[in-house]
């Protein structure tokens, strides 16, 4: 499968991460080495391989349904670009 | 006496025990040839006064009851910690200051450690080499023109330097065993679960593990030990007791059963890698072990379906790097162009690519050709190994297919990037917990280091095996310093 540049435009869409159009035909190479490295898989029959979604045996333990955390807005927005006292603060959404 | 900072790990822990010097001498010694090292380019941030303060305050205390007490210990920069910097080695958390301390780190501060600072890495953890840092690429002890390895490179770097007297990093496809390998120093990556993920920025979430990297095998039981346990605040940690690899450790290995796997007899594979694992055989009978061919006939395939299942879950865990809640924020006309250069600023070019092949596997229409075959493929490595374990104890193989190579050498390259994990890869696929050890050097004098792998929450055995070949081999570092 090779990734053409339309691809690769589209995924990055997907991706949320703007591409300068000068870039676009480097990934464009790149990444089709990668799939066609990753595609090397298609010789390899697994018809009849259940997944393996997880490697730890042992299943989830449950906990009692308490509040263990919380009232912690402060540190939460500590990090924040941009806020003002309660809030996240990102450019206008609806008009 | 030998400088401090040429002792190990546990040396100096006993060191400070027994009074032979203070916490401030240990601190003080790290701290001048971490300031002399500017040139290797491992930290990423420095906590010196912090640490020289906590040393000082520690010698008026006087409390040994730790297994680190009073240890200073730089960290990878994947660690949250409290209050200081951590930026993965992205440009996109150049400004994160966590509230809160990982699990990990906690654990060895808990045991009397403290923090020494933060070192260099492939940004997100992503890379083999640590060029693709934002904060620049780290130099290898071994030659100012080679990588040290990665993504811990800058800890491998620092640890074989001296700057550190251990430290720890963080293991998604390779990334403790690999820089290891290239600065002849001991790397181990525990079973998955072993050791809590809670504040660790997130890689690959069903591969990522925490793990020791030491000068010495005995250094990595006692680290290894102060790291590990439960946490419930990561779900797939496990409830098991961690064992006191410590006073278990013995070179006493006569009778246990070594697997030698055909299929890592790679084509090109250099000669001398060959003769390392000859060497390291003979080390492991000599010993007394006994010597099995085994097969993982699916080894080939590791590699590739790593490629889909790390970049899968790159993609997703990336997701939240959106310039709102923390990190580096970008303008935009509306709220998804904001987003959009953000994380086009924020980023670096394989991070980008990885995320981009992690969205196209999981893009409508193509999630079962790819992230399900991939899940297929990573259930029959781990029959392979399952199968395997059934005959012996522990497998031996090189860590790495070649030694360190040179600063550019792969950096244009992304897919001759990933074959250097080729021995490395399957392991985290499959949970397991394997070291690197040093073992000899190839015909340049690099170092070059034998990966041991174990059961599930074996880590003693393979410990045990890594002694054995430590006492034989006899590695001693053999660099000259040109950095200070």
């Amino acid at each position: 499968m090779s990734i053409d540049k339309n691809t690769v435009k589209h995924i990055s869409k997907l991706a949320r991460i703007s591409l300068d159009e000068n870039k676009v035909e480097s990934l464009s190479k790149d990444l089709t080495s990668i799939m066609k490295f990753i595609e090397s898989l298609n010789k390899l029959n697994t018809d009849k391989t259940t997944p393996l979604t997880s490697i730890i045996n042992a299943s989830l333990t449950s906990r009692k349904d308490e509040v263990n955390d919380g009232k912690i807005r402060d540190q939460i927005l500590k990090n924040s670009p941009e806020k003002n006292d309660e809030f996240f603060v990102v450019p206008k959404v609806i008009e | 006496m030998s400088k401090i900072s040429e002792l190990s790990l546990t040396k100096i822990v006993n060191g400070i025990k027994k009074k032979d010097f203070s916490s401030e001498e240990v601190t003080k010694s790290f701290i001048d040839n971490s300031k002399k090292s500017k040139k290797l380019n491992t930290y990423i941030t420095e906590c010196f006064d912090e640490a020289l303060k906590f040393s000082k305050n520690f010698d008026k205390k006087k409390d040994y009851k730790g297994l680190l007490s009073g240890v200073p210990i730089a960290v990878k920069d994947m660690f949250c910690t409290k209050n200081v910097k951590t930026t993965a080695g992205s440009k996109i958390l150049h400004n994160f200051i966590p509230t809160y301390e990982s699990t990990v780190t906690n654990n060895l501060w808990s045991e009397g450690a403290f923090l020494l600072g933060k070192l260099n890495c492939d940004e997100f953890a992503m890379g083999s080499s640590n060029e693709t840092s934002f904060f620049g690429n780290v130099k290898n002890p071994y030659g100012e023109k080679l990588v040290p390895g990665g993504s811990s490179g800058g800890s491998a770097s620092a640890l074989a330097a001296g700057l550190t007297p251990a430290t720890i990093g963080t293991d998604t496809g390779g990334s403790i065993r690999q820089p290891a390998s290239f600065t002849g120093t001991v790397g181990l990556k525990p079973t998955y679960g072993r050791c809590s993920r809670w504040g660790i920025v997130a890689f690959a979430s069903s591969l990522d593990q925490a793990g020791p990297m030491t000068i010495n095998v005995e250094d990595s039981a006692l680290l290894l030990q102060a790291m590990s346990g439960y946490d419930s605040k990561d779900s797939t940690s496990v409830d098991k007791k961690v064992e006191n690899y410590s006073s278990n450790l013995t070179e006493k290995i006569k009778g246990l059963k070594i697997g030698i796997p055909k299929e890592y007899r790679v084509d090109k594979m250099p000669t001398e890698i060959d003769d390392l694992w000859k060497k390291g055989i003979e080390y492991l009978k000599d010993a007394g072990a006994i010597i099995k061919n085994i097969s993982l006939e699916h080894t080939m395939h590791a590699l590739p379906a790593y490629y889909i299942v790390a970049p899968a879950e790159a993609s997703s865990n990336l997701a939240r790097y959106d310039g709102v809640k923390y990190g580096h924020r970008a303008s935009g006309k509306n709220l998804i162009e904001m987003y959009e250069n953000t994380r086009s600023e924020g980023f670096g070019n394989e991070v980008k690519r990885r995320i981009l092949i992690g969205t196209y596997v999981l893009s409508s229409g193509y999630y079962d050709a790819y992230y399900l075959k991939a899940q297929k493929v990573r259930r029959l490595i781990k029959n392979d190994f399952d199968k395997a374990f059934k005959d012996v104890d522990a497998i031996l193989t090189p860590s790495t297919p070649g030694s360190a190579f040179k600063i550019g050498d792969k950096s244009n390259d992304p897919v001759s990037m990933y074959l250097n994990d080729i021995f490395t890869v399957p392991v985290n696929l499959s949970g397991l917990p394997a070291i690197s050890v040093p073992a000899g050097y190839d015909k340049n004098n690099l170092p070059l280091g034998l990966q041991l792998i174990g059961k599930a929450f074996d880590e003693q055995t393979i410990l045990n095996l890594s002694l054995a070949i430590e006492k034989r081999a006899n590695f001693k570092k053999n660099y000259k310093i040109w950095w200070s």
